[in-house]
């Protein structure tokens, strides 16, 4: 393993440290519990937005915490759960009083731990809603698996959900959206190598030099299938025809198109997989009328790249387009 | 005999032993089908527990096992973290304020404990998760306490079915957790959470062997 850490357990701990020494005018970074904050937190009668889950994704979702983002982040330890306590504290520390939003990625521990956060919260008098996001199509079969994973969309949701909140909406109508963004939008995701996660040393799956991993989640889990490397083209049709006949995507429709790298993908590949990406879009009658390009969701430093389209209406362009002031996002200010 | 308990104190500091010992190999088993994390988590909470048990060693069983489930609750994250938290809290709220327990008790503890397990993780027997070892090993104990056995006999007894269960989990295809996204990939692994469970009821076992 060859990585730019001091000892693996401290990773998580240090990032914080950086963070809070890079961000002070963004973020207050806690400790035991860990949380980051935004700085001007508690923000009075705005409903506030509290993510989190592994590290190792990042900017994903510390550099989202700012103003027309989230309120507060929870980061567990590589690849794995915030617990409740942190969740608790986090949402404790950006209430309000307009109730906090919880925007939480389809796996089974964040779903638990987030669950068992979201009861104690409203023991303790704050209104709460959750928000599950689901838009991975590579997970085929929900019915026998834990069901479909959150990836890619759950950016696009914490910006435009961001800015509802930050616009003054009510609790109930920001989860209404965040429901409908979750609805409206799909991703698929490729690897073209594995990652090593710090205390573990090893690659978290083998990946031999000529093959791919296609429907690949954030943390390595396997996609759909495993097949010979191809050009940048036919990766990136392979990605799009999925997440297009899913919702499915039709002619006439405006889109959002995110294509992310996984962390070890540079933008230059994302530039060919986004030309390749709208040429097929077209070709359909689908229209890219906003986009996003970069690592934004990783997966520590895997190779690959996903791509995520999201339907968009005037109230969504509206709600992207507005200013959003974050370490990993940031425009219209 | 009774169960003590000095006996169920130093359960929980042999498991926090066993996890020293196994925990590479918890994460090896979550490697190939989960996400890697499992080995370090379970070490992770164990260590804090370690670390609180001495401020709770005078007091009575329920608020030892309680104590631990809310330092793994704390410490573990990941879906272990909240399914063991809730295994040790609702064994404990059910033996309550006893300073000692017989078998019996110990049984309905345990099932406690895998109803709340069940309840919040929705998993069936068979979905390839720690259920799977933990549901025969409570049939076994209370099939060995129906036969008249003594306490270490009954407890070797659900260790036993524990690991026949821990076994019986390789061939199957996971639905639950991160390993159902490899469908019919995750079947020829063990799970790691049927076998740190197993490791648990095997402690049991070996520390309360003469009780």
């Amino acid at each position: 393993m060859k990585k730019l850490i001091n000892n693996p357990e401290d990773v998580v701990k240090e990032e914080l440290k950086g963070i809070a020494l890079a961000h002070p005018d963004l973020v207050k970074v806690k400790f035991d519990p860990d949380f980051i904050v935004r700085a001007d937190a508690p923000v009075k009668g705005k409903v506030a937005l509290v993510s989190g889950g592994g590290s190792g994704h990042e900017p994903m979702h510390g550099g989202f915490v700012g103003m027309g983002m989230l309120d507060a982040a929870c980061p567990g330890a590589v690849f794995t759960s915030p617990t409740p306590d942190q969740m608790l504290e986090a949402t404790k520390a950006v209430d309000g009083g307009a109730g906090v939003l919880h925007i939480v990625k389809n796996y089974t521990g964040d779903v638990m731990n987030f669950e068992m956060a979201a009861d104690l919260a409203r023991g303790e008098g704050i209104e709460v809603e959750s928000v599950i996001v689901d838009d991975d199509v590579a997970v085929e079969d929900s019915t026998w698996t834990a069901g479909r994973r959150g990836v890619g969309l759950t950016v696009l949701m914490e910006k435009i959900v961001g800015a509802a909140a930050e616009e003054g909406r009510s609790l109930q109508a920001c989860a209404e959206l965040a429901r409908k963004i979750n609805a409206q939008g799909r991703s698929m995701g490729m690897a073209l190598t594995s990652c090593t996660v710090p205390h573990v040393g090893k690659p978290s799956f083998d990946l031999p030099e000529d093959q791919m991993e296609i429907g690949i989640g954030i943390h390595g889990e396997p996609g759909r299938h495993r097949i010979p490397l191809e050009p940048a083209d036919k990766i990136t049709e392979m990605l799009v025809e999925p997440v297009v006949s899913d919702l499915p995507f039709k002619e006439g429709d405006e889109v959002l198109l995110f294509v992310n790298s996984m962390g070890g993908t540079p933008l230059i590949e994302l530039y060919i997989v986004y030309a390749k990406a709208v040429e097929l879009l077209e070709a359909k009658g689908i229209k890219v009328v906003r986009h996003l390009i970069g690592p934004y969701i990783t997966s520590l430093e895997m190779a690959g790249t996903s791509i995520t389209l999201l339907k968009m209406d005037e109230d969504l362009l509206k709600l992207w387009d507005a200013p959003v002031k974050t370490a990993g996002m940031r425009w219209g200010i | 005999m009774a169960i003590l308990r000095d006996d169920v104190l130093n359960w929980v500091r042999d498991y926090a032993q066993v996890i020293e010992d196994n925990h590479e190999m918890l994460t090896e088993l979550d490697r190939v089908i989960g996400d890697a994390d499992h080995g370090a988590n379970m070490r992770r909470g164990f260590k804090a527990v370690m670390e609180k048990l001495p401020s709770v060693e005078d007091k009575d069983i329920g608020t030892i096992l309680k104590t631990v489930g809310m330092t793994l609750l704390s410490k573990v994250g990941g879906a272990g973290g909240p399914l063991y938290s809730t295994l040790f809290m609702k064994a404990g709220m059910s033996l309550g304020a006893k300073m000692e327990m017989d078998v019996n008790d110990w049984a309905k503890a345990l099932e406690a404990g895998i109803l709340g397990v069940a309840t919040l993780g929705k998993a069936q027997l068979n979905d390839k998760t720690m259920l799977d070892a933990l549901y025969p090993a409570l049939d076994a104990l209370k099939a060995a306490i129906a036969d008249g056995a003594s306490t270490g006999n009954a407890l070797k007894k659900s260790a036993e079915a524990a690991h026949a269960g821990m076994l019986a989990t390789i061939p199957l295809i996971a639905h639950k957790g991160r390993a159902s996204y490899l469908g019919e990939r995750s079947a020829g692994h063990q799970d790691p959470g049927a076998t740190s469970t197993t490791l648990l009821l095997e402690s049991v076992a070996k520390t309360w062997m003469d009780c």
